[in-house]
């Protein structure tokens, strides 16, 4: 059994329960568990950063799309000023989200030093 | 510079004036300029390799210390580099591990390893010391997965949805595991996206489907289901060009890892020659510049490459070593255990010759994706502008993988198949879109599509189909779902079930791993499930039977027996025996000696005459002389020169014509030694009515003592024996088992 993000059986999705309507996105959407297990995959086939992305990944599983939208956008060059990042930091930490958190407070310190804040 | 003068003004003799007019002078090739970035590898202000760790972090990288770093350097150094292998990965003699990358007995595994602590500048020494064969032997071993494989390119002038359904259809016919779309008005690409994910569907299961528009927008549409992969996320060199291309590497970071999220596979792109392209390079080579790239792709855990130059191959091809350079590049990212997608994309030279030739090398390495973008449509449809490789070509690039037993990914599609997918993704798309309210087709403009060779040959579309069906799709929320849904009910069900496996695929992430794709039966082949385990000759990746059936038999090929009931179809009995042949002593008796199977198995000739039209030909000028033809068989010799010498030693001139089946002729004479001839026809394809009668007329004035002008052998460039060699095989085989010792035989023609 292959777990959906919805926590239902995906092998046992049918085109008949597609057509009644029985089908939403989540139920087709990688579970964050299945993300982990291709971590070790990739960790196991020699591309630990690979691993890391796929860890990534899965926290970002739990945030709806609208939010990832909005997230990469803070992170595009001059779109955000280093407190702004830094607090989205704090909010993902909040959140179970670390090595995104992490990813957001590294962009701060990099994007000041490197004049990629917002002006 | 004209054709006619050169930069000064001066005129320019004729030899150079021809050379001008090549194709190859459209090209630019520009002379080295490291300045501006226009070199291709070790340029002067490129930096030594260097690496200085202190308490378990990169305190200096490339000559760089990290208060210097750009955002490039920074991220690398964080993420991209085995902190703990890397003093010694560093420390390691440049040549010596290039020589490793191509000894076979060296595994791909344990070299990824140690190149994983390896900085940007020092991949870029490494892979610079190999030279093209060598790179050819590297790349054979190091590409990830052992399946090689091949991605389309599915665009229209028109974003006709029809069209492109038809096409991706056509695409998977033909072998290709990803299609690649993209749109000419940027409000199209959600119907794009659908058709073309519906097209590939009726083609076949498991083809992978990007649309290529903006960062934010692919991903939009992929969150949605409408596509499977994404590839459009660009990589550049410097920190200046990246931060233009309005993302920074944390920002790509975050996108990759969105994707992932999803579970949809991506890779990023990058290519040598685009910091020069946008004025950025910061004075450094394409290579360096590109290895910076690569390993960024690494360090954000990207697990694939799109490179080889892409829109910026012909600068890269403007420089000395610039091709090499750009199949270096695919090299570097299989070094970095990345799927590579080689480019062989943008088309990078007008010549037909430096093109195959930039391709050539890698596809007889094999690589993850040869071209990360054969142009599947024609030229002008092609929305991404002419590919290296187009639809004009696919018949060509058949043909080399029968050449040289290549699996190139592709493989040739049966015409009345492709005509019958054409038409069921024509209907799929139709029915799709009436059912989800995104837009409706007519019977003709359908029709024009299933026939059409390209958009130019539809005249019925409607160019606000399209953007109306995207403004419906994102207005509306409609999802891969709606659209499943969409296909059952209309009866498209096992494209509604392909569709939903795509779906499933994206649950299981086994296709987020690297250089994955999956085969027609849904396996995920990739760098875990089918890994390239090249050690040297017997080993590695050797298509199945039914594979290398698939690359031998190309459409076109003939067997005799084919050749043998083409012949047939032209049988007839007027020309038949009448008695055994004697010699005759009438001084203007010209025997016309035909070869064994002439009247038997042979029939026509190669320029496509009849034989019987060729000998009254001959006959009508022997008449014209005042000589009369005898029409002699000699069966015990399918040599032209045996069967004239055979036939003037009968004829009472002692001159005589010999004549092949096939339709090759000379005038022979009675005292010559069998291989010597008077003259000759030798070219059989190019010889016309007229000319027969011109030997004639010429066999009539040898046999009366007279000296005529020579016939002369239409001339002309086209490769005749490449197109007539493999019929004359045969021909040759149908005269041999006609030939016997039986004694000549004297025919006639009957009307």
């Amino acid at each position: 059994m292959t777990k959906g993000y919805s926590g239902a059986d995906a092998d046992n999705i049918s085109v008949d329960a597609i057509r009644r309507g029985e089908v939403t996105l989540e139920d087709v959407r990688i579970h964050p568990g299945t993300l982990e297990q291709q971590a070790q995959v990739a960790e196991d086939n020699g591309n630990p950063q690979l691993a890391s992305n796929f860890r990534r990944a899965a926290e970002l599983t739990d945030l709806p799309d609208e939010e990832i939208m909005k997230l990469y956008e803070a992170l595009r060059p001059q779109r955000s000023t280093a407190e702004e990042l830094r607090s989205i930091a704090s909010e993902l930490r909040s959140r179970d989200a670390h090595l995104n958190a992490e990813l957001f407070n590294q962009a701060a310190d990099v994007y000041q030093r490197r004049g990629l804040l917002k002006k | 510079m004209s054709d006619q003068n050169d930069s000064k003004g001066a005129e320019v003799i004729g030899r150079f004036r021809f050379m001008n007019q090549q194709r190859v002078n459209l090209d630019g090739f520009a002379t080295p300029a490291p300045e501006l970035g226009l070199i291709a590898f070790q340029s002067p202000h490129d930096p030594s390799p260097s690496i200085t760790i202190s308490e378990g972090m990169i305190v200096e990288m490339d000559g760089r210390h990290k208060d210097q770093f750009d955002a490039i350097d920074e991220f690398i150094a964080l993420h991209g580099i085995d902190i703990d292998l890397a003093e010694k990965a560093m420390a390691i003699d440049s040549l010596e591990f290039a020589r490793r990358l191509v000894n076979p007995s060296e595994s791909r595994a344990k070299l990824v390893s140690v190149a994983a602590g390896m900085t940007p500048a020092k991949f870029a020494d490494v892979l610079s010391r190999l030279t093209a064969a060598e790179l050819v032997m590297a790349m054979t071993k190091m590409r990830a997965r052992s399946t090689p494989s091949n991605q389309a390119h599915v665009t229209n002038r028109s974003d006709d949805p029809l069209l492109l359904a038809a096409d991706a259809a056509t695409a998977a016919a033909f072998g290709f595991r990803e299609i690649e779309t993209t749109v000419p008005v940027l409000g199209d690409a959600p119907s794009n996206a659908v058709a073309v994910s519906i097209g590939a569907a009726v083609g076949s299961p498991g083809v992978l489907v990007q649309c290529s528009v903006e960062e934010a927008a692919e991903l939009a549409m992929g969150m949605r289901g409408l596509v499977s992969y994404a590839e459009t996320v660009s990589l550049y060199g410097t920190e200046q060009i990246f931060i233009d291309g309005d993302d920074t590497p944390w920002s790509k970071a975050f996108l990759t890892s969105a994707y992932a999220s999803r579970g949809i596979k991506m890779r990023v792109t990058s290519g040598g020659g685009a910091e020069a392209l946008m004025g950025g390079a910061e004075k450094c080579s394409m290579f360096y510049l590109e290895s910076r790239c690569v390993s960024l792709a690494r360090a954000i855990g990207s697990q694939g490459v799109q490179n080889g130059g892409i829109d910026s191959a012909a600068v890269a091809g403007s420089v000395p070593g610039g091709v090499r350079s750009l199949m270096a590049e695919n090299l570097m990212v299989m070094l970095r255990n990345l799927e590579a997608c080689t480019g062989n994309d943008a088309l990078m030279s007008e010549s037909d010759v430096r093109r195959t030739s930039r391709t050539h090398p890698i596809f007889v390495a094999g690589s993850d994706f040869i071209c990360s973008g054969f142009g599947s449509i024609q030229r002008y449809d092609n929305m991404f502008g002419p590919s290296q490789w187009n639809s004009e070509d696919i018949d060509d690039f058949l043909a080399m993988q029968r050449d040289w037993g290549v699996d190139g990914g592709l493989r040739t599609a049966d015409e009345q198949e492709v005509a019958r997918l054409r038409r069921r993704a024509t209907e799929a798309v139709s029915a799709v879109y009436t059912w989800l309210g995104l837009g409706d087709f007519n019977t003709e403009w359908a029709e024009q599509a299933i026939d059409a060779a390209g958009s130019k040959d539809i005249s019925e579309s409607d160019m606000m189909v399209p953007l109306n069906a995207s403004n419906t799709i994102m207005d509306t929320g409609v999802t891969m779902l709606d659209v499943i849904a969409a296909l059952a009910e209309n009866g498209f069900d096992l494209e509604a079930d392909r569709c939903l496996d795509m779906l499933k695929a994206r649950v299981t992430g086994d296709y987020l791993q690297t250089s994955a794709i999956f085969d027609e039966q849904m396996n995920v082949l990739s760098l875990v499930t089918d890994p390239n385990q090249y050690s040297g000759p017997g080993t590695g990746y050797k298509p199945g039977p039914e594979r290398q059936a698939e690359i031998d038999t190309i459409r076109q090929q003939r067997s005799a027996a084919d050749l043998r009931s083409e012949q047939h179809g032209f049988k007839s009995s007027n020309l038949r025996v009448a008695e055994m042949a004697t010699v005759s002593h009438d001084p203007r008796d010209v025997v016309i000696g035909v070869s064994p199977a002439t009247g038997r198995d042979i029939w026509r000739t190669l320029s496509g005459m009849l034989v019987t039209e060729a000998i009254e030909e001959l006959m009508a000028g022997l008449e014209e002389e005042g000589c009369v033809g005898r029409i002699v068989r000699i069966n015990n010799s399918i040599d032209l020169g045996m069967i004239g010498l055979n036939a003037a030693r009968m004829s009472g001139s002692g001159i005589s014509i010999g004549l092949q089946a096939k339709g090759t002729a000379l005038i022979h004479r009675r005292d010559l030694a069998p291989l010597a001839n008077l003259e000759l026809y030798s070219v059989a394809p190019t010889i016309t009515p007229e000319l027969y009668r011109l030997m004639g007329i010429n066999a009539g004035r040898h046999a009366k003592g007279m000296t005529p002008e020579p016939m002369r052998n239409p001339y002309s460039d086209d490769a005749i024996e490449a197109r007539y060699h493999t019929r004359v095989v045969s021909l040759v085989a149908m005269e041999r088992q006609c030939s016997s010792t039986d004694e000549p035989e004297l025919l006639e023609i009957t009307s």
